[in-house]
Order: C-alpha cells, then sequence, then structure tokens
C-alpha cells in the first residue's frame, strides 16, 4: 500500500440499507492517488451503490468515508464544495437537456464562480476538442448520438478539475458501436494520472487499464487484486464462477 | 338580441372587464402559492410535505362558492370579533381574489409538482455532482425543464379559473355573469341575456387557448 498521505478515497465498515434491504453490509476500501479501480459484480451486487455513496448521491447508514481526508458522512462537512473535486458519469449520460453542449459544461463553474464566463468557456472549447467534439458546442444533447453525448458528460465532468472521476456503467447504455470511443476517453484520463473508480461489464477495459479491480457480491467485496490476479488466477469460487459467465 | 347589446354592450365589457381583472390577479397569485406548495411537496423535508400536502387537500375538497363565503364574510365577521378591528372589511374583489387564488393555487401546485416530478431524477443528480446546491438544481436545472411540461396544464388550468370567476358573482363582484343577472332582470330576456353573456366568455376562452396553443408550439419546436 502507498503511505497515507497518498489516500484519496477511504471507505471504512461501510452499511448501506434500502428501507429493510441490505445493499452494502461492510465495506473498506482504500484508493490511492491516480489509481484506477474497478468494480465488477452481478448487478444488485452493490457496486453502484457504492460509487453512489462516495459523492454522497446515497447516504450511507453506518460508516465513514474520507474523500481527500474529509469526512463527508459528516453532517457539518460541506458537501457541495467536496463534490466540486469529484466528477461522476452516469449509466444514461444526465446532460442537461434544455441547455446546449458548452452551456452543459460551463453552469456549475460560472454558477459557483470557479471559474469566470469567459475562461469557463475556453476551458469547455479545450475539452471538447479533447473528447473530439469541439463541432458539438452549439449542439443540444438530442442531436448527439449516446457515445457522444457519454463524451460530453465526462468534459462536463472534467471542467470542475476533479481530482477524482467516478464512472457509474459510462457504456452500458450504448450501441456496441459507441463503446469505443467512450472507453478510449476513460483510457486517456487514466493514463494522464486521474483517480478513477469505475463500475463496468467491459472486462477488456478492467485488464487493459485497471490497476486494481474488485469483485463484489452480496453487498460485500469478495475478492481484489491486479486484473491477472483477478481474471487469470482468481481464488474466491463465486468470482470463478462469475468471470465464468461474462468472459 | 340587437337591442341588449345596444344598451348593456359597454355595461357588459366593463364586467368582463372586472372578469378578465379578477382572474389576472388570481393568476398571479396563484401561480405564486403554486410553485410554493408545489415545490414543498417535491422537497424530502416531511414538515413542508405535511403542509403541502394539507392545504393542496383542503382547498381541493372545498367547493369555490363556499371558500368566497367563507372569505367574504366568516374571514372578517372573525377578525372584527376576534381581533375587536371592527372597520375591517373585504371587497368583493379582495375576496374574490383570495378565494380565487388559494383555490387556482392548490390546483397549481399540483401541476409543479406533477412537472417537476416528470424531469428524471439523473438531472438533479448530474446537477448535484458538479457540486450543485439543491436549491441552484431546482432553479436552473429541474425546473426550466419542468416549465415545459407544465404549460399545457397551466393554461388549462388559466382557463378554469377564468370560467370560475363566474362564481364569484354570488359575493356581488360585478363580474360578467353578475351583470348578466342584471341584464336578464332589467330586460326579461334571459334567452337573450344568457346567449350574449355565454358568447363573451366563448369569445375570449376561444382567444385564450388559441393564444396558448401558439405559445406551446413555439416552446415545443425550442426543444
Amino acid at each position: 500500500m502507498a503511505d497515507k498521505t497518498d489516500v484519496k478515497i477511504s471507505v471504512k465498515n461501510l452499511k448501506k440499507n434500502f428501507g429493510s434491504l441490505e445493499v452494502l453490509k461492510d465495506i473498506s476500501l482504500e484508493v490511492t492517488e491516480g489509481e484506477v479501480v474497478v468494480l465488477i459484480g452481478p448487478s444488485g451486487s452493490g457496486k453502484s451503490t457504492l460509487l453512489r455513496c462516495l459523492n454522497q448521491l446515497e447516504k450511507v447508514t453506518s460508516g465513514q468515508i474520507l474523500v481527500d481526508g474529509v469526512d463527508v458522512t459528516d453532517k457539518h462537512t460541506n458537501i457541495n464544495k467536496v463534490r466540486e473535486n469529484i466528477g461522476m458519469v452516469f449509466q444514461h449520460f444526465n446532460l442537461f437537456n434544455h441547455l446546449n453542449v458548452l452551456k452543459n459544461m460551463t453552469l456549475a463553474p460560472v454558477h459557483l464562480k470557479t471559474l469566470p464566463k469567459e475562461e469557463a468557456k475556453d476551458k469547455a472549447m479545450q475539452l471538447l476538442s479533447r473528447v473530439g467534439l469541439a463541432d458539438k458546442a452549439e449542439a443540444f444533447p438530442s442531436q448527439l448520438s449516446g457515445g457522444q453525448k457519454q463524451r460530453v458528460a465526462i468534459a462536463r465532468a472534467l471542467e470542475m478539475n476533479p481530482d477524482i472521476m467516478l464512472f457509474d456503467e459510462p457504456t452500458s447504455a450504448l450501441d456496441p458501436e459507441m463503446v469505443g470511443e467512450v472507453l478510449a476517453v476513460m483510457k486517456e484520463l487514466a493514463k494522464d494520472g486521474m483517480t478513477m473508480v469505475v463500475v463496468t461489464h467491459e472486462i477488456g477495459f478492467a485488464r487493459e487499464v485497471a490497476d486494481r479491480v474488485i469483485f463484489m457480491e452480496g453487498g460485500y467485496i469478495v475478492e481484489e487484486g491486479t486484473p491477472d490476479e483477478i481474471f487469470n488466477h482468481a481464488k474466491e469460487p463465486r468470482t470463478i464462477d462469475f468471470l465464468s459467465k461474462v468472459l | 338580441m340587437v337591442m341588449i347589446i345596444q344598451t348593456y354592450g359597454t355595461m357588459l365589457l366593463k364586467a368582463m372587464g372586472h372578469t378578465l381583472l379578477l382572474c389576472l390577479l388570481s393568476l398571479v397569485f396563484a401561480s405564486v402559492i403554486g410553485m410554493i406548495f408545489g415545490l414543498m411537496n417535491v422537497g424530502r423535508n416531511r414538515v413542508l410535505n405535511f403542509i403541502g400536502t394539507v392545504y393542496v387537500d383542503a382547498v381541493r375538497g372545498v367547493p369555490l362558492i363556499v371558500l368566497a363565503y367563507f372569505i367574504y364574510f366568516g374571514v372578517p365577521t372573525a377578525i372584527q370579533q376576534g381581533l375587536g378591528i371592527t372597520s375591517f372589511r373585504l371587497s368583493p374583489l379582495q375576496a374574490g381574489t383570495i378565494a380565487l387564488s388559494m383555490n387556482c393555487g392548490a390546483y397549481m401546485a399540483e401541476i409543479v409538482r406533477a412537472g417537476i416530478q416528470s424531469v428524471d431524477r439523473g438531472q438533479m443528480e448530474a446537477g448535484r455532482s458538479l457540486g450543485l446546491s439543491y436549491g441552484a438544481g431546482m432553479a436552473l436545472i429541474v425546473i426550466p425543464q419542468a416549465i415545459r411540461t407544465m404549460i399545457p396544464s397551466i393554461i388549462n388550468q388559466f382557463i378554469i379559473t377564468l370560467k370560475d370567476t363566474s362564481i364569484l358573482s354570488v359575493i356581488g363582484f360585478p363580474e360578467l355573469t353578475n351583470v348578466g343577472k342584471t341584464v336578464m332582470g332589467n330586460t326579461f330576456k334571459p334567452l337573450q341575456a344568457w346567449a350574449v353573456v355565454g358568447i363573451m366568455y366563448l369569445i375570449v376562452i376561444t382567444i385564450l387557448s388559441k393564444v396558448s396553443k401558439q405559445i406551446e408550439r413555439r416552446i415545443n419546436r425550442g426543444r
């Protein structure tokens, strides 16, 4: 493990219930700076919930989550300020449908005054070129393909200049031919040293990009390790069983 | 009928003016009331939810005519006796505006609630994930999208409210229906008198719905 100062996210004994349903039972996890962690597991295993707990889109039932040393589960923490530092990309893109691409990207930084309007625009244009969509700045979300929407969503999250990026099944709602373009942007991001936590079913992506793969089932972390350890030498029968179905 | 229009035309037009004034005032207040209670009902705060629900259910559960009587006759009496302000009175316009605003506001609250709930939850989540507060997410992301789906219902509610002004003839406000009664009494020609009044409502409401259709179309085009 890297030394303490490098820890970006630290989860301790996290539990999350939806009513009487226990979704996360006892999760402890650390993510270090620049690390790419991929969460895999069957649906209902709690991986998306875990991700959503990290930026408090879901309130935790018990346990502690530290992001950059700040306890996000503490009521006195200004969660909005913490979230500025954690970008999130959703399965269904969640672009603001009433705004064009540029306004989608500049809305938050301009409103929160993290960037002056003109700078926010310039930065948005740079990010759009980076994801290959500079020509779509004026387009509305309804005029974009799924892959384009997701690339805009990634760019929108990057516009806030986050240290950490969370990806919640970013390619699951895409047509197969568009998966590649989104994964390419994500690989690029990983190469640039972004700390990433990714929930995905893209085993190929996990193999290639992940520093660590975590297999979850039934609200627990069953097994974790390097892609090689998990995909080629899994020890737990449940991991082996799951992988036999998806590989 | 021509006689009625010639003799009572100006009077009826003035009454129509009163009807529109009452309607317009009520709509302005109802929009504010509707926004407030609608937002109360979509939030997570239990107390606010409760207040919002009670308001909507109470007002929708009472006929407008009873509400109008209550506010015009009941409330001033209560204030006169309870607070000792013996000179306190509400004019028919004031009482009518309050009653109609409350009534229309309750329906508007439901329209606002439904409109906001029609916006995908992911929109707010995306806003929050970028660091926006709940209020900013509502104001900048959810409400602008909700308004589009709300517009047809709002227009419909406006038309209903315009017609409901006629109920306030019972508290003596000189709006169109009330003046229609006077005309009938003076002429002893109920058929003609009410035909004229009916056609006047019809014309105004038809114009209103046509205009609103235009607005609706324009908004949908920008989508």
